[in-house]
């Protein structure tokens, strides 16, 4: 390997690594279902996670009729209206983005773009799906014990949670809790997983500093997720104990009708305190993994390198860091020590700085950059837009005399949808578009896609932008009509309602597109190739397409740059795959008429 | 949450520093063919690896329990501690012995001596299936003695960290039943080695929580 050190002396040579064993399916079940290949795993997981994110999708159209035409549909009542709004967030929030962006991405990606050949504990991380999918089965059972779901909103406040007057106190927060349990533990096997693989299981070569970027997220986004999720797994124990064993971790003492309820002395702020210990780094587990994708997608269809990796990667450890002492901004309203709420908004205040260098280093690399406005990468651009106006307000909502009057109304909605909504899954489609032709051989349909892009794109701001107005009027969310106060109310919100529901509708048809293209796609798209987009990673450089059990040929592929190698002056092609060494680069020829000066 | 903070400040550092010695002086555009060896070392070898992820998983766990312990316990006047029953030092000694069996064990498969790997595994097997009966005595006498876990928020804390340290520890069990399984049949020795290894972490690690809880209960 001496041939391969740059100074044999000073540098250790990569370490061998030796070669896995598969775990090659035999039969049907054990191929297709039962598998053990983290590609087929990968597409189990994103398959599950869309179904749901589609059901989550119809809830939202449910409740935005309602909203935009009140009176109308006699099929939702309060509370139904109620446990629309908590399982469409929930579901959205756990059950499609993590679950597709670390188990389906995580497990397609991390060991084609790293040179392994599965993940380091195959048998694991097929238990680690099929947690997932009972988790989801038992999350969509609530649906239909008597009483139905949950509807204490997806942050599961106590005590309304368990308390006498929200729908679904019975079977639905049981089955809610159990199943976010289960979750938690399906999460941990595959979280373990993909840290394991991607720390030991690199190719030679593959050093830490040449790692793409969306690696570099998804292995932060499941540091931090491994770390969060307990918060909730304590918190929904505790629920259940209060709920089932009568203890009173969350439940404070309560009157209701002149009766004492049997709880007494429990702190709802605890809980509070243990979702958000959760629920902010959750924001982050969606987002880092978006912000690696987006660059590497960036990075290529601009045929330009990422503008300061070192950066871009220190930026990614400190907002994983910095996501870990924010939490209580989300508790402004429920009470704190003022220099609290001081502490907490600067340390939110100061996330906006690595945040911001990530999006400077993406707009500098599109600067002056060869840009091919392919499908993934409008998206991706759609996802730099969405993402800093997401930021900005939450800039304000991060300022604790702002977040007094704008807490819990249309204001919230309007911030968290751009930036936790919108923007990763306008990553996910980027994704989707970029990697599709990997997965299937085939590209997707570029029209459609285009279609699907800008009415999503235009559609989205026709939906969120308006809402951060209606904030700003006072609009209170989470209600299913205004009562008596509706009075107060100005045509102006009415009808900006009715406009936000029909852009909803829009949006919605335009996914039904994209599942269209995906499904036609499969069998008669245009064949794509090996690379289509002439990228750098190894995922593109496979002997196969798609990557057959064990991704790559008999040998594993040996490193020797990073996944940045565009535009190379002096060499004959824009891009140059990680796996090319440097003596056979090919070099361009020297431009007629230079000879001649 | 100050001690689930300080719990991951202290992950946090560790992981920044090794982060920032491997990225700091490294110019990422260069293309060298080679490069330096960023893999852990070789004595973190791939279940070990796995092992110590977890462990962080569970400390998370333990952590944020003990800061919510905490949080509680300074809110309220209606803090009643609960007491420690004397058969609670008698279950630490338990434990104490079922980790000794099984690094016994351990340090018996190393030196190749399957007949004292066999012995220490079932002997640390047996040690914790005692130590289970005996909280299962310390959960029955304070309930008996009117600790209910409703009495008090102390109890309910009471009995949730223990109870959470003996779902931990029955984890472990599944983990020793598999050993012991590889280890009768014919399962190669590297690979049972491995395995009572691992049991072996587990154990301390469960051990090293236990103090802390214990301690945390006698103290507060
Ligand atoms: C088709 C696009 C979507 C529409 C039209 C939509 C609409 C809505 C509406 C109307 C609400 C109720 C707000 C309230 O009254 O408080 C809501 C809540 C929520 N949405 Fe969406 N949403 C969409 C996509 C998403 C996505 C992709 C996510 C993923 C993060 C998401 C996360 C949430 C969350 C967390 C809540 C809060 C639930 C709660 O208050 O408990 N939404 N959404
Ligand atoms: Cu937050």
């Amino acid at each position: 390997m001496a041939e391969l050190g740059h100074d044999a002396t000073s540098h250790a040579p990569p370490r061998e690594m030796p070669e896995m064993e598969l775990p090659h399916g035999h039969s049907f079940w054990t191929t297709y279902v039962f598998s053990q290949d983290a590609k087929t795993i990968a597409i189990q997981y994103s398959v599950t996670a869309i179904s749901v994110g589609l059901l989550a999708m119809v809830l939202s159209i449910l409740i935005r009729l309602q909203l935009g035409f009140p009176n109308t549909f006699s099929l939702i009542d309060p509370s139904a209206y109620l446990q629309y709004v908590t399982m469409h967030g929930m579901i959205m929030v756990v059950y499609l983005l993590t679950a597709l962006f670390l188990g389906g991405f995580g497990n397609y990606f991390i060991p084609l773009m790293i040179g392994a050949r599965d993940m380091a504990f195959p048998y694991l991380n097929m238990l680690s799906f099929w947690f997932y999918f009972v988790s989801v089965l038992v999350l969509i059972a609530s649906f239909f014990v008597p009483g139905g779901p949950t509807g204490a909103g997806w942050t599961l406040y106590p005590p309304q949670l368990i308390s006498e007057g929200t729908p679904g106190i019975h079977g639905g927060v049981i089955l809610m809790m159990v199943s976010l349990g289960i979750f938690i533990v399906g999460f941990t096997m595959g979280g373990l997983n993909y840290i394991v693989t991607i720390l030991q299981y690199r190719t030679r070569g593959m050093t830490l500093m040449r790692l793409p970027l969306t690696i570099w997220g998804i292995f932060l986004a499941t540091m931090l997720a491994l770390l969060a999720f307990p918060a909730l797994l304590v918190a929904a124990l505790m629920v259940l104990l209060d709920h089932l064993a009568g203890t009173s971790f969350f439940m404070p003492a309560m009157f209701s009708m002149g009766e004492q309820l049997p709880h007494e002395g429990g702190s709802p702020l605890l809980f509070q305190h243990l979702f958000w210990f959760f629920g902010h780094p959750e924001v982050y587990i969606v987002a880092l993994p978006a912000f690696g994708v987006v660059s590497d997608i960036l990075a290529t269809h601009a045929r330009r390198n990422i503008f300061g990796y070192r950066m871009m990667v220190w930026a990614l450890v400190a907002i994983g860091g910095l996501s870990f002492v924010v939490w209580a901004h989300h508790m402004y309203v429920s009470g704190m020590n003022p220099y609290f709420g001081f502490l907490f908004a600067t340390t939110t205040l100061i996330i906006a700085v690595p945040t911001a260098i990530k999006v400077y280093n993406w707009v500098l690399t599109l600067w002056h950059g060869n840009i091919r406005l392919t499908v993934p990468m409008l998206f991706a651009i759609g996802f730099i837009f969405t993402f800093i106006n997401g930021g900005m307000s939450g800039l304000f909502l991060g300022n604790v005399a702002l977040d007094v009057p704008l807490a819990d109304t249309y204001f919230v909605v309007g911030h968290f949808h751009m930036v936790m909504a919108v923007a990763p899954v306008m990553t996910i489609y980027a994704a989707i578009y970029h990697w599709y032709p990997k997965i299937t051989g085939r590209m997707l349909h570029e029209g459609m896609g285009k279609i699907h892009f800008w009415v999503t794109f235009i559609g989205a701001y026709s939906i969120f932008y308006p809402m951060h107005y209606l904030g700003l009027m006072g609009v209170p969310r989470r209600y299913f009509a205004w009562g008596e106060t509706a009075p107060f109310i100005g045509d102006d919100v009415v009808m900006l309602n009715a406009v936000i529901s029909i852009a909803a509708i829009a949006v919605a048809a335009a996914q039904l597109l994209f599942i269209y293209n995906l499904i036609r796609s499969r069998k008669h798209g245009e064949e794509a190739g090996p690379n289509p987009w002439q990228a750098t990673t190894l995922e593109w450089q496979t002997e196969h397409t798609p990557p057959t059990h064990g991704n790559f040929g008999k040998e594993l592929p040996v490193v020797y740059r990073w996944a940045y190698d565009y535009s190379v002056p002096g060499t004959k092609y824009d891009y140059i795959p990680q796996n090319v060494p440097p003596e056979e680069v090919e070099m361009a020829e020297p431009a007629a008429g230079a000879a001649k000066t | 949450m100050t001690i689930t903070l300080v719990f991951l400040a202290a992950l946090l550092a560790f992981f920044l520093g090794w982060v920032l010695s491997r990225t700091v002086n490294v110019e990422p555009w260069v293309a060298d063919g080679g490069s330096i060896n960023d893999h852990l070392p070789e004595i973190l070898t791939t279940p070990r690896v796995g092992l110590a992820i977890f462990l962080a998983v569970a400390s998370s766990v333990f952590a944020l329990s003990i800061s919510a312990y905490h949080m509680r316990m300074d809110w309220g006047p209606d803090w009643l501690s609960v007491p420690s029953p004397a058969l609670l030092w008698v279950n630490t000694v338990i434990l104490v012995l079922g980790s000794l069996a099984l690094q016994w064990s351990w340090n018996a498969a190393r030196r190749d001596d399957p007949a004292g790997r066999r012995r220490w595994l079932y002997v640390g097997g047996a040690l914790t299936c005692a130590f289970f009966v005996g909280q299962i005595l310390v959960w029955r006498d304070l309930t008996a003695a009117g600790y209910y876990v409703t009495a008090n928020p102390a109890n309910s804390f009471f009995y949730f960290m223990t109870g959470l340290h003996a779902l931990h520890l029955l984890g472990g069990l599944v983990a020793w039943v598999r050993t012991v399984k590889r280890d009768r049949d014919d399962t190669p020795s590297d690979v049972v080695c491995t395995s009572v290894e691992l049991c072996t972490i587990y154990w301390h690690y469960l051990l090293v929580i236990w103090f802390i809880l214990f301690a945390l209960l006698l103290t507060t």
